[in-house]
């Protein structure tokens, strides 16, 4: 398996650290003029996404971890596991409830995802920064009232439940913002 | 990428100004301006320092890590006092504080012990930066003391690791010897609560580079360094004069490269033949000129300061 120095660290780089794969999120190079050079390093642990700081002195090497992000296409659930399938040669992949997380709240069969595979295996399944959903369930809207500021809770084809403006009503399409699960804005259907 | 430039208009005309009133800072005290090579057949053979190689005529050739060596034999050969600014290398060093390619200003003074050359400096340094500043000066032993309550004479390596472990978590202490567990220390939890100017002066004797030992206390070596909030400026020593003895220090950096994996650099003859023949007593100091910028002109990036870093 090929390795990396700290001279390669950066963002986004795949490593293994006490036998988890992790990803680089920061590296800052520190030095005195005559002294010893180190790396500061904030690492995710992708399997259960805590975030670490290392040191590493430099020259100190880590061995790459066998991870990669695939776009998949979302299938279906099938109580256990969750299907995706890479578009370009159908190669389908199971994922677990806890490689899925809290991403199973935007989930929703034929859009995209990004998949992380660790040795082949999906250990993370990231959405789109906006989703755009139904809403299944919702108190009744009040027409005329877009100007005022009140909010309701509206639950979503895929069960989560986001805050709404009081004139939303159920079966309307809406864009919400996956990072922090706020309603953006209505969608034209 | 764009071609345009990494730093502003603005610091590009400060650091003219700031060339400017060095210039006339030296001249006025009889300081002799000086040019010496970038590339040459040795280099520096410190075990933290990477020279960058070039090569010419079949020749290996190293970018200078400092101008040290050169302005040395210049000073043997009765330069009298004499300054220099010049761009310097080093491998592998880049970040917010760091690039490969960087300015110094590096200065020697004839007579001058490193106490003498930290009130030029403070002199110096008001000049650039138009005001009377505030200095501290502390030893190296009292600053490790008072920031993290360690006394450097007595304390053991396993108990320093012991600390590295407690106060920068996530380290592979079992790794570091104690002035690479000072180092880090240092850098990250004692610089970070340094408060304006300060000169830490009389580093440890194994941290000596090429500072004269101090006569009154052999555990430690006439230099200082100066720091700015906890940003590293600038070096100094009262000079090592002694051939015989900067021939070992030489080749115990080589030894211990060669234990830490690196190659040996080929020692500087050249500056060992000046030292024999005479290095008159002096005290000389570098200061990174980006650096500098960065804290007379308030950027936390040395990309703000520089022309391009492409």
């Amino acid at each position: 398996m090929a390795s990396y120095n700290t001279s390669e660290f950066r963002s986004g780089l795949k490593i293994m650290l006490d036998g988890d794969p992790c990803s680089i999120i920061e590296n800052e190079f520190v030095k005195p003029g005559k002294g010893q050079a180190f790396s500061r390093v904030k690492i995710r642990n992708l399997k259960n996404g805590r975030v670490l700081d290392k040191t590493f002195k430099s020259g100190e090497t880590l061995e790459a971890a066998d991870v990669i992000d695939i776009e998949m296409q979302y299938l279906y659930n099938d109580g256990e596991f969750f299907h995706f399938m890479v578009p370009e040669n159908y190669e389908q992949h199971a994922a677990e409830a806890n490689a899925v997380g809290d991403t199973h709240l935007w989930l929703k069969a034929q859009d995209m995802y990004e998949v992380t595979l660790y040795n082949g295996s999906p250990i993370g399944v990231a959405p789109p920064n906006f989703v755009e959903l139904e809403v299944t369930e919702t108190d009744p809207g009040l027409k005329g009232d877009t100007a005022q500021g009140g909010t309701k809770p509206a639950t979503l084809e895929t069960g989560a439940v986001v805050k709404v403006p009081l004139f939303i009503e159920i079966g309307e399409v809406l864009r919400v913002d996956t990072r922090s699960g706020n309603y953006m804005s209505r969608v034209k259907k | 990428m764009t071609w345009r430039p990494s730093a502003s208009l603005t610091v590009i005309q400060q650091r003219a100004r700031i060339y400017r009133q060095v210039r006339a800072f030296f001249d006025a005290r009889e300081c002799l301006e000086v040019d010496t090579p970038l590339l040459s057949p040795s280099t520096n053979t410190d075990a933290n320092i990477e020279s960058i190689k070039a090569s010419s005529l079949g020749q290996t050739l190293y970018l200078q890590t400092s101008p040290e060596f050169a302005m040395k034999r210049l000073l043997a050969a009765g330069s009298g006092s004499i300054y220099q600014v010049c761009h310097a290398f080093r491998e592998g060093e880049k970040g917010r504080r760091h690039n490969p390619e960087f300015t110094l200003l590096e200065w020697y003074r004839i007579g001058f012990d490193y106490q003498q050359l930290m009130d030029e400096m403070e002199m110096l340094i008001d000049d650039v930066s138009d005001e009377l500043n505030q200095y501290q000066r502390i030893s190296y032993r009292q600053l490790v003391l008072d920031h993290i309550g360690v006394d450097i004479d007595k304390i053991e390596l396993l108990d320093l690791r012991e600390r590295v472990d407690k106060l920068v978590p996530g380290t592979r202490s079992a790794e570091l010897d104690v002035d690479q567990c000072l180092d880090l220390l240092i850098s990250l939890i004692i610089a970070p609560e340094m408060k304006g100017y300060v000169f830490v002066y009389d580093y440890p004797v194994s941290q000596a580079a090429l500072a004269r030992v101090k006569m009154s206390n052999p555990t430690v070596a006439e230099r200082f360094e100066l720091f700015y909030n906890g940003l590293e400026l600038a070096n100094g020593f009262s000079e090592l004069c002694d051939s015989p003895q900067q021939r070992q220090r030489f080749e115990k950096d080589n030894n211990r490269r060669l234990g830490a994996g690196l190659e040996p650099y080929p020692i500087d003859e050249l500056l060992l033949s000046a030292l024999s023949s005479g290095l008159p007593e002096c005290a000389g100091v570098a200061i990174g000129l980006d650096r500098l910028l960065m804290v007379l002109l308030g950027k936390d990036s040395i990309d703000q300061v520089l022309s391009f870093v492409d």
